[in-house]
């Protein structure tokens, strides 16, 4: 005789999204999709698809806690709202006090990373030791191997850190700065016209 | 020690030192390619291998080094002025210009990372250090579980029990000994105390020379050394020796032993108490 009761299955789509729940809100770097596949035992595909479940529950005004794609992952962030009380009780030690040297060498680093101290020294024009100590300290940026030139430099690039501080999702999307080809012209000008000013 | 026969066996490089000078010089050899640490360590293992301390090989050493240091450096950070140096002046200031455009456009890069960090300042989320456990699980060379059992073994094995005897030591008793000299000098007129007691263990001698001095004190005997760490000559009262004249072997003839027949029982006991004790 069959039972009258009958189990009525959970929205299998519901159920995983319930483990990225789980997940993210352990994690204290952002998961992406894969990591999260492997994790929930499950394809990517659906776990896309769960992630939009999520970012729809924890959204902005919605909740306390944010699910953002950020880093080149999904990480839940508190929601902005909050930040008042947030710094209140929470140091924020990656982005506190940058100095105008630290931002330029963490940019050449960004743009042009895996790069060296000599490769930000040039570009700058004085030695990049502290700035680049400084910012690995911070976490900002990290080694990544060595110059295959005379010497092996060691190079840098920046970490996950430096994109969720930023709140980029990935390196991509820093902006374009190709009007480079102008800048150098209008500076060559002007250097002509120091010479000639100096010549006569 | 001659530096330049110094025997090195680098990566880029083996042979004695003053073949990789003479190479370098020539530019036969790329100084960038030479580990100069390895010459270092090859050096002061040589050093190490020698008593003394040779300086004027040192000295040697660190101005020859210290040239080669040098020159690697010079290879390996080209010097920027004379790079523009040789350029023609117009080229010179198409350099510059370029690098001025470069370094105007990491400023731009670091005006725009500010302002970011001002929008997006109100971003607050958690940090941890490393949370992810490692995918990628260290291979331990393979491992014999009989040699793995082995090991568990010794370190199964109980530890030896510490002998704690030296905190139950106890002194045999002076009265033993009080009673053992005072036989002694009813059988002989006089005897040399350090023959008495060699047999004895170093604390039953101590015993016995507290004894000696108890007995010296209550009269009972004389106690006679000749000079300091000389043999001590106990003899019964009365029948000293002059102490101008250390005892000899003829006197020791001369000596009457005392009669053994009453103390042989007393002299069996102390036997059986010294074999005991030992």
């Amino acid at each position: 005789m069959d039972s009258p009761l009958r189990l009525i299955p959970a929205d299998p789509l519901d159920r995983l999204a319930r483990t990225i729940e789980a997940l993210l809100v352990v994690a204290s770097t952002p998961l992406s999709v894969e990591d999260l596949a492997a994790a929930a035992d499950d394809d990517p595909e659906r776990v896309e698809d769960a992630l939009r479940l999520v970012a729809d529950r924890f959204a902005e005004d919605r909740s306390g806690i944010v699910l953002e794609h950020v880093a080149g992952g999904w990480a839940f962030r508190a929601g902005r709202e909050e930040a008042g009380a947030c710094a209140r009780l929470f140091e924020r030690p990656a982005q506190r006090n940058l100095s105008q040297a630290a931002l330029e060498t963490l940019a050449i680093i960004a743009y042009l990373g895996p790069c060296s101290r000599p490769d930000v020294a040039r570009i700058r024009g004085v030695a990049a030791d502290s700035a680049v100590a400084n910012l690995l300290e911070r976490g900002l940026i990290a080694e990544a191997g060595r110059d295959t030139a005379a010497g092996g430099a060691i190079r840098y690039r920046t970490t996950q850190l430096f994109e969720r501080v930023f709140g980029l999702e990935s390196l991509s999307e820093l902006p374009r700065l190709d009007d480079v080809g102008a800048d150098a012209a209008e500076i060559r000008d002007r250097l002509h016209a120091v010479a000639e000013r100096r010549s006569a | 020690m001659i530096v330049r026969e110094l025997e090195l066996d680098l990566d880029a490089f083996e042979g004695p030192f003053d073949l990789l000078l003479a190479l370098v010089l020539k530019e036969e050899l790329d100084l960038r390619d030479v580990d100069l640490a390895g010459i270092v360590t090859a050096f002061l293992e040589r050093l190490a291998e020698r008593e003394e301390l040779d300086l004027e090989a040192c000295g040697e050493f660190l101005v020859l080094i210290a040239s080669l240091l040098e020159l690697k450096a010079r290879g390996l950070f080209p010097d920027e002025n004379a790079e523009l140096a040789e350029l023609e002046p117009e080229e010179a200031a198409e350099e510059l210009a370029r690098r001025l455009a470069e370094y105007r456009r990491a400023k731009e890069a670091a005006a725009w990372l500010r302002e970011r960090l001002t929008t997006e300042g109100d971003r607050f989320f958690r940090l941890g250090p490393a949370p992810l456990a490692p995918k990628v699980s260290t291979q331990l060379a393979p491992q014999d579980p009989e040699a793995l059992a082995c090991v568990l073994q010794l370190l199964a094995k109980e530890p030896p029990e510490v002998s704690l005897s030296h905190m139950a030591l106890r002194f045999p008793p002076v009265s033993e000994f009080l009673e053992r000299f005072r036989a002694l000098l009813r059988r002989r007129m006089k005897f040399d105390f350090e023959t008495e007691v060699a047999e004895l263990t170093r604390l039953e001698q101590a015993s016995a020379f507290l004894a000696l001095l108890e007995l010296r004190r209550a009269g009972e005997l004389a106690i006679d050394q000749a000079a300091p760490f000389a043999p001590i000559r106990v003899s019964r009262l009365g029948l000293e020796a002059p102490p101008a004249k250390p005892a000899t072997p003829g006197q020791k003839t001369a000596t009457p032993l005392a009669p053994l027949e009453e103390n042989r029982d007393q002299e069996e006991r102390t036997a059986a108490w010294t074999a005991r004790s030992a």
